[in-house]
């Protein structure tokens, strides 16, 4: 037996190394698709642009949108807005970043950045406040913004977060002119 | 306390049984000739009467599933299908609704018994941490069940309580974006939370079997916090401790019923029979009331990350409450500095739920951020502290002479008796 035992052991270590082995692979090999499983599946990805025409909206009014099902916020700015937006400095923001996905991640939070050069009265931002993803309600708030009724942060008239806990600006879609009142978001 | 079996069959088949699957044997050792402390009052009958809300919880829930769709553009329709369509289900779906209120109401008395008689003390450390995964399933599974009906608050309720992972450094987003499968909660959300709201139930089912295995291993606790000596402590489980629970069960049912059969909503949101609309929040977002304690302090901190830190912490907090409570002695009956620390706790603990109750504003801030700050204090600072400078009072030499000490002085005539 015991000249048997010698003889076999390694051939017995082989077999305990490749078998782990084989299961250590084959545990990960199940367990992709059982977590990929999860994220988003084709059809949600495929929802992936809309078009709208902001001739309609009047100063002063904003429309809520739908895309990949969170709302987008697009408003008419009044000239009090933009300019009360313009005079802050950025310095002032909790924020220093634009969170414009049009332009590089590490552009400042001014109100240029914000929006499109020569387009500077529409305002497209994502209703989804960065704190927990409520959606702020217009017109309301200290700074002439929006004010998110969950856990009270105001943003200001560009959609940089002023006050309250939500550490980001309201983001930027990526979104371009497709002409002089139509914008494609997506 | 787990002695020699005294289970002897004396029926042949159960005897054949016995033999060969000796389960019988363990209900019979566990729930009839179990030796429980002769002490125990009426806090410690919420172990028991927790047991049968789960049971309660999951026979309504398989029943309701017969019934509901979880997908968006029906699930909302489905509750209301149920509660006036289906025979008897607006009773089925109000007790599973306002049995959710009333686990909670149970869970929140036993963990507070645990406290006050410091259950949690060694050697039931292992117990009281199963206790408090319990406590965290339960709350996943609430969470997770409240969103199904598809409401405003069902909805918004999801979309905060995910956006908590945002917060995680570097991966937050992806970690979302996971959770929903999708953009933003939507049916891919539902349907996985419903799956989920199914099986935690069931994994709640194998933790307590384990909590009651440890809880039979060490021996319940009980008012004085002395240990059992001898037989003279204790009686068999069947039948004084189960027509005790039973007892306590129905008086626990009847406000249970009171509240299904002439308030079931009274403990929920009207919002929620709006259906869930992506693109609007409603003006005041809150949890269920169970969860407001924890929301408080969530939203206490004005950073997100330790916003978050601070909320979960706070649960897992306790589960070094044995490490934090230096104290030898359990129960607070004989701590008099402790006992007082543990109802300004309570205090405390109700006072955060009715600030989470409230909005973000003004004087609500700063009154959560005061709680908060004493919650964590009472924990970190208090307990540890206290155990060591607390001068406790004397002990009674056994729980049989604790007993027969308080007849004694309350009806000497009842004592030859005894």
């Amino acid at each position: 037996m015991s000249t048997a035992d010698a003889h076999d052991a390694n051939r017995r270590d082989f077999l305990y190394i490749a078998t782990g082995a084989v299961g250590a692979v084959g545990a990960a090999s199940v367990a992709i698709p059982l977590i990929d499983q999860m994220n988003p599946s084709a059809d949600v990805l495929a929802l992936a642009s809309i078009e709208v025409n902001l001739e309609p909206i009047e100063e002063g009014q904003s429309i809520t949108v739908t895309w990949r099902g969170n709302p987008v916020i697009i408003r008419h700015r009044t000239a009090k807005e933009i300019e009360e937006a313009k005079a802050t400095p950025v310095s002032d923001l909790p924020d220093g970043l634009a969170r414009n996905a049009n332009l590089a991640e590490n552009a400042p939070a001014t109100d240029e950045n914000r929006v499109v050069d020569g387009k500077e009265q529409y305002l497209v931002q994502m209703g989804v406040c960065t704190h927990l993803g409520c959606v702020p309600i217009g017109n309301e708030g200290d700074y002439d913004g929006w004010f998110c009724p969950c856990h009270g942060s105001h943003y200001d008239s560009a959609g940089r977060i002023r006050k309250g806990p939500a550490p980001e600006n309201l983001h930027v879609p990526q979104y371009t002119y497709v002409s002089d009142t139509q914008i494609k978001i997506g | 306390m787990s002695g020699h079996s005294t289970y002897n069959p004396t029926n042949p088949v159960m005897k054949w049984l016995d033999d060969r699957l000796p389960m019988p044997r363990l209900m019979y050792d566990s729930f009839v000739s179990y030796p429980v402390p002769r002490n125990l009052n009426y806090w410690y009958t919420f172990g028991g009467i927790l047991m049968i809300m789960l049971v309660s919880q999951i026979i309504t829930g398989v029943v309701l599933v017969m019934h509901y769709t979880p997908d968006t553009s029906m699930a909302f329709d489905s509750i209301e299908h149920i509660r006036r369509n289906v025979n008897y289900g607006n009773i089925l779906q109000k007790w599973h609704a306002v049995g959710a209120s009333f686990f909670f109401i149970a869970v929140y008395i036993h963990i507070a018994r645990g406290m006050y008689y410091g259950s949690y003390k060694a050697p039931r450390e292992i117990l009281w941490m199963l206790g408090v995964v319990i406590f965290l399933v339960m709350m996943a599974t609430g969470f997770m069940g409240y969103v199904l009906p598809w409401g405003q608050m069902s909805f918004w309720g999801a979309k905060v309580i995910t956006n908590l992972f945002s917060a995680v450094p570097f991966f937050g987003e992806p970690i979302v974006t996971w959770l929903w499968g999708g953009f933003s909660v939507d049916n891919a959300t539902l349907q996985r939370f419903f799956s989920l709201h199914y099986l935690l139930p069931f994994v709640l089912v194998g933790v307590v079997i384990l909590h009651v295995w440890a809880l039979h291993v060490t021996g319940q606790t009980n008012p004085t916090g002395v240990e059992v000596k001898s037989g003279q402590d204790t009686l068999p489980f069947t039948p004084y401790a189960t027509v005790k629970d039973a007892f306590a069960l129905c008086v626990f049912f009847l406000f249970f019923c009171a509240f299904v059969f002439y308030a079931p909503d009274y403990l929920g949101h009207s919002i929620n029979y709006q259906e869930a609309n992506p693109l609007s929040t409603p003006a005041h977002i809150v949890p269920e009331w169970y969860y407001l304690p924890f929301y408080a302090i969530l939203r206490a901190i004005p950073d997100k990350l330790l916003g978050v830190v601070a909320m979960f912490g706070s649960i897992l907090i306790w589960f070094a409450l044995p490490w934090l409570d230096t104290s030898k002695v359990r129960s607070a009956a004989y701590r008099p500095i402790y006992k007082q620390l543990f109802w300004i706790l309570m205090i405390v603990f109700f006072g955060l739920g009715v600030v989470g109750a409230n909005p973000p504003e003004g004087w609500w801030i700063t009154a959560g951020q005061i709680l908060t700050f004493y919650y964590f204090a009472h924990f970190l600072v208090l307990l540890p502290l206290v155990g060591l400078l607390e001068t406790p009072k004397p002990l009674p030499s056994s729980i049989s002479d604790a007993v027969l000490a308080s007849n004694g002085a309350k009806a000497p005539a009842a004592q030859p008796a005894e």
